[in-house]
């Protein structure tokens, strides 16, 4: 008796999971202009909203701005975002790459198995996935990814500097790809500064768990810490609590100092048209993958904003600028773990 | 390692799990007593998720245009009663599967507070949340004062609400009239009772509270609303409503242990305890089945729970 509804409920959360499918669709697509030139279009998959002010939102200003940059004749872009469920993600690609997109993007590491699977489908499709350097030896694929250990490692020192506690917080989703890196390289940046401080890392386990991120705060506020920082689209929950309790923050993947302009005290921001764009000159040259990108503080993928409301003392600021030279010159490494 | 241990175990740190745990077991108590009163009446409402979406968004949008938290409240309170109300039409109404109707609801409630928010907010935006209102000489009981009196005003209501569903429940013609239509609804239709009023009073109940879990989150506990921010939540409240054998007080207990092993294994990351982080997130869950299997009791579910009701010509 006991079992039979546990039973059902799973089976129907199963189910649930494949209507998600059918519901989130895609975007409407604008349609082709009918010219003698034709645009080069691209067809973008995102885990999560297009104004997560983090890693979707990263790439999605990405592409406004390269629109802005080629002009709407030249450039058009789709995007399907919200597409955390993988198998809901490997449909979309597969509808884009039907339509005969010039390049279909797979934004998140986790798309990677369904790519691999749906490239080879395609020869005359070319598609790009991130944040990897690994293009499965097709001659279709694309990788890409950032240095975030190089933001990371600047933030890192400016946290080191400015913690009063000796004690700093940071909040991951789930330790791996680019929140890994940008996690290893904060703790290196504050290592490397102030050998004696303590960085507690916390992963909660999930990108969309707000709740827990705000309570994963309030936990390294109890245990002494000053400053914080964090990674992924749940993080805003963790900015909410760190602004109520006046503690700094350092910011990643998009610019969050609207969220608190209070305690936000720099971000690192990504550009990724820098990339892209190398990408997009490739396919019109007939090179339709093969190789890998990465955007990094020396080709201004990566650039360092910092919150103008937030007065930042003049020796932190300095340090931080000496080690984006630093890392840029490659005079600083970053050890990754 | 002993010492980690030790820090582990001091008492400021029992006593920052203890705070932690009670805040996050607040929305899954609103969630999880609303879906009982459901289930006791034959409803399975799997559409909490949708419904707690949607009610934190409306709370965190009112409250952002307005200013006003109890104005924020309100709004998720209606939009989880609609909600609900279009729950109720399609399985009371129209005899709807109840299961595949709630997932309809929770699809709905998923891309419809997301639709929202890329058109209305445009991008994650803050509010100020409810504040910690601490009552009076309790909050200044040494050492349990802080865990247990400086909360918002929605922690405490969730925790009042427990008792309260169990006594409407077990001591009340209402309770009395929702027992027995989720056992007989024959045999209840047969007294004079209307098993369609019961149902739709607690499945617009069980909206009403998923709205109010919804905004305890976005307007209580957090100040922000992001796309898909329940991330799940929902779905262990009902899950939680067959752990606690369909009580309040069952319910109250799994809320508990499941958030309070989540609030330990945040701590054991943040003291530095050497186990990778894939296993300390799995903790809750894991320890939650533990819990399940070792109490299996003579408990069953309603005997109508997810029978729709035909009066007999």
């Amino acid at each position: 008796m006991f079992r039979n509804p546990l039973f059902r409920l799973l089976l129907v959360f199963g189910l649930a999971l494949g209507l998600l499918a059918a519901c989130k669709g895609q975007q409407p697509a604008t349609p082709a202009a009918e010219e003698a030139k034709k645009p080069f279009r691209v067809a973008v998959v995102m885990p999560s909203a297009i104004n997560d002010l983090a890693f979707s939102q990263s790439m999605y200003d990405a592409l406004v701005a390269i629109q802005k940059e080629r002009g709407e004749e030249n450039f058009q872009f789709v995007y399907s975002d919200g597409m955390y469920v993988v198998d809901d993600a490997a449909a979309a690609i597969r509808d884009y790459a039907t339509q005969g997109y010039d390049l279909v993007i797979a934004h998140g590491s986790q798309y990677g198995s369904s790519l691999q699977e749906i490239a080879p489908d395609f020869p005359n499709t070319s598609f790009a996935w991130g944040t990897t350097v690994e293009t499965f030896g097709l001659p279709n694929v694309f990788a890409y990814e950032a240095a975030s250990e190089q933001g990371g490692y600047v933030n890192g020192v400016m946290a080191a500097m400015l913690t009063k506690s000796g004690v700093i917080g940071v909040v991951g989703p789930i330790e791996t790809g680019d929140a890994k890196r940008y996690v290893d390289g904060f703790v290196a940046g504050v290592k490397a500064t102030k050998p004696d401080a303590t960085v507690n890392v916390n992963w909660i386990g999930s990108f969309s768990d707000v709740s827990l991120a705000a309570e994963a705060a309030k936990t390294h506020i109890a245990a002494g810490a000053d400053v914080m920082t964090g990674t992924a689209q749940m993080v805003v929950g963790a900015i909410g609590v760190a602004k109520e309790h006046g503690v700094l923050w350092f910011g990643t993947q998009a610019d969050q100092t609207s969220l608190a302009p209070e305690i936000v005290v720099a971000n690192q921001v990504y550009h990724w048209e820098v990339v892209l764009n190398q990408m997009i000159d490739l396919i019109q040259q007939g090179t339709l993958g093969g190789r890998s990108f990465a955007i990094d503080l020396a080709n201004g993928g990566i650039v360092m904003v910092y919150n103008p409301q937030f007065d930042l003392p003049d020796d932190v600021k300095a340090a931080a600028e000496k080690t984006i030279e630093g890392i840029k010159k490659g005079e600083i490494t970053i050890p990754l773990k | 390692m002993e010492g980690l241990l030790e820090k582990v175990l001091s008492l400021s740190v029992l006593l920052g799990m203890l705070t932690s745990g009670i805040r996050l077991a607040t929305p899954y108590l609103y969630a999880a007593i609303g879906e009982t009163f459901g289930q006791r009446s034959g409803v399975l409402n799997l559409g909490v998720e949708g419904q707690m979406l949607m009610g934190a968004f409306a709370a965190f949008y009112v409250t952002w245009r307005t200013g006003n938290l109890l104005l924020g409240l309100l709004a998720a309170v209606v939009v989880g009663a609609l909600m609900g109300l279009a729950m109720a039409v399609v399985t009371v109404n129209l005899h709807a599967e109840q299961g595949i109707s709630g997932i309809g609801f929770y699809l709905f409630g998923l891309g419809m507070s997301d639709l929202l928010f890329q058109k209305l907010l445009g991008t994650v935006r803050t509010v100020e949340p409810f504040p910690d209102l601490p009552i009076p000489l309790l909050s200044d009981i040494p050492l349990l004062g802080p865990v247990f009196f400086r909360h918002n005003v929605l922690v405490y209501a969730a925790y009042l609400l427990v008792p309260l569903a169990w006594f409407v429940l077990n001591k009340t013609t209402l309770g009395l009239n929702i027992r027995s239509v989720g056992e007989n609804p024959e045999a209840a239709d047969s007294l004079g009772i209307s098993v369609a009023r019961v149902r739709y009073f607690t499945i617009i109940l069980g909206g009403v509270l998923s709205g109010i879990a919804g905004a305890a989150l976005s307007v209580g506990l957090l100040g922000v609303f992001q796309q898909n921010m329940t991330s799940g939540l929902g779905f262990i409240a009902v899950a939680l409503v067959y752990f606690g054998a369909w009580r309040p007080l069952g319910v109250l207990a799994g809320a508990l242990i499941f958030s309070l092993v989540n609030a330990m294994q945040l701590w054991v990351q943040v003291l530095g305890v050497p186990i990778p982080s894939e296993l300390a997130v799995m903790m809750p869950y894991i320890l939650t089945i533990v819990v399940l299997v070792l109490t299996v009791s003579r408990a069953r579910p309603p005997s109508a729970l997810t029978k729709p009701f035909e009066r007999e010509a």
